[in-house]
C-alpha cells in the first residue's frame, strides 16, 4: 500500500513539475495556461489520491478533495483565460490563426 | 431573477436528492458510523437540503433515470482517458527541445441548449488535449487550441466538441 501510494504520488509530482516547466517555456499567457491547467489537474489529483492510498483511513476524504479540484480547476483557469482575452493580451508570434474577431461579431448579433 | 413556479412534488424530489447527496458527502468526510456523528450529519443535511431545494430546479438539472446514470458513467471514463491523453500531450510539448506548438484561437458551435450542459462541455474542453475554453456566447465557444488542425468552424467543432456532445446531450437534455 505504502509503495503503491508513493509511486502514484511521485507520478503526480512529475506532472506538477512538467506543468511548472511549461509555464516557464511557453511563449504567451494562453499557452502557459494550457500547461498550468492540464498538468496541474492530473498532478494534484494523483498526489492527493496517492496520499489517500498510503493512509487508507483518509482515502474517502482524499477522493472528495481530488474531485473538488477536478471540478474547480478548469473554472479558475477559464476565468484567467477569459480575463486575458477581454483585456486584449497579445498572442505570441507562432500563432497561426485568431478567430476572436468573428466571435465579437457573434456577441454583437446576440445583443 | 425570474421566479419559477415549482410544484410540491418537484420540491420534495429535489429535497430528497440533495439530502442523499449531502449525507453521502458527510459520511465520506467523517468516515465513521458513530451515532452522534451520523446524527449531526443528518441534521445538517436536512437544513442544507431544505435551504437549497428551492435553487436546485433553477439549475435545470434533468430528472434522474438509469440511462442518464449509465451515460454519465461512460462519459466519466471517456473524460478520464482524455485527461490522461491531455497530460501526456502537454508534457511532450513541454519537454521537446523545439517546443512543437502551433497555437491559435478558433470558434466552435455547440448543439447543447441548457446552461449547465454548456458549462459541462466547456469544462471538459478545458481538460482535454491542447484545448482551452476562453468564452461562450449563445451557442458559440471561443477556444484556444495549442495545435490547430482545422481553422474553420465546422472542422474545429468536429475535432473538439463532438466527442463529448453526444454523451452530454443524453445526460442533460
Amino acid at each position: 500500500m505504502l509503495i503503491a501510494g508513493a509511486i502514484i504520488t511521485s507520478t503526480g509530482t512529475i506532472f506538477l513539475f512538467l506543468g511548472s516547466l511549461g509555464i516557464f517555456r511557453f511563449p504567451d499567457v494562453y499557452n502557459r495556461l494550457q500547461a498550468g491547467t492540464k498538468c496541474t489537474t492530473l498532478g494534484a489529483f494523483l498526489t492527493i489520491i496517492g496520499v489517500g492510498i498510503m493512509q487508507p483511513d483518509w482515502f474517502l476524504k482524499a477522493l472528495l478533495i481530488a474531485l473538488f479540484i477536478l471540478l474547480t480547476n478548469p473554472i479558475s483557469s477559464h476565468a484567467l483565460g477569459r480575463a486575458a482575452c477581454k483585456t486584449d493580451v497579445p498572442l505570441c508570434e507562432q500563432t497561426v490563426t485568431d478567430k476572436s474577431q468573428e466571435f465579437e461579431d457573434c456577441r454583437r448579433q446576440a445583443q | 431573477m425570474e421566479q419559477q413556479n415549482i410544484t410540491a412534488a418537484e420540491r420534495i424530489k429535489s429535497f430528497a436528492y440533495l439530502l442523499v447527496f449531502s449525507l453521502a458527502v458527510w459520511l465520506a468526510l467523517t468516515s465513521s458510523v458513530e451515532i452522534q456523528e451520523v446524527g449531526v450529519g443528518i441534521a445538517i443535511s436536512v437544513v442544507v437540503a431544505l435551504w437549497l431545494s428551492r435553487y436546485y430546479f433553477r439549475l435545470g438539472l434533468p430528472p434522474f433515470s438509469a440511462k442518464r446514470v449509465l451515460f454519465l458513467f461512460i462519459y466519466l471514463v471517456v473524460l478520464g482517458a482524455e485527461i490522461l491523453k491531455a497530460n501526456f500531450d502537454v508534457a511532450y510539448r513541454v519537454i521537446h527541445p523545439k517546443m512543437p506548438i502551433n497555437p491559435g484561437i478558433v470558434v466552435i458551435k455547440t448543439g447543447l441548449k441548457s446552461d449547465i450542459a454548456k458549462m459541462a462541455l466547456a469544462n471538459s474542453i478545458t481538460l482535454t488535449p491542447g484545448t482551452f475554453t476562453l468564452d461562450i456566447i449563445g451557442d458559440n465557444l471561443l477556444i484556444h487550441w495549442i495545435n490547430v488542425k482545422a481553422e474553420e468552424v465546422e472542422g474545429a467543432t468536429e475535432a473538439i466538441g463532438e466527442r463529448f456532445e453526444k454523451y452530454l446531450k443524453v445526460i442533460f437534455e
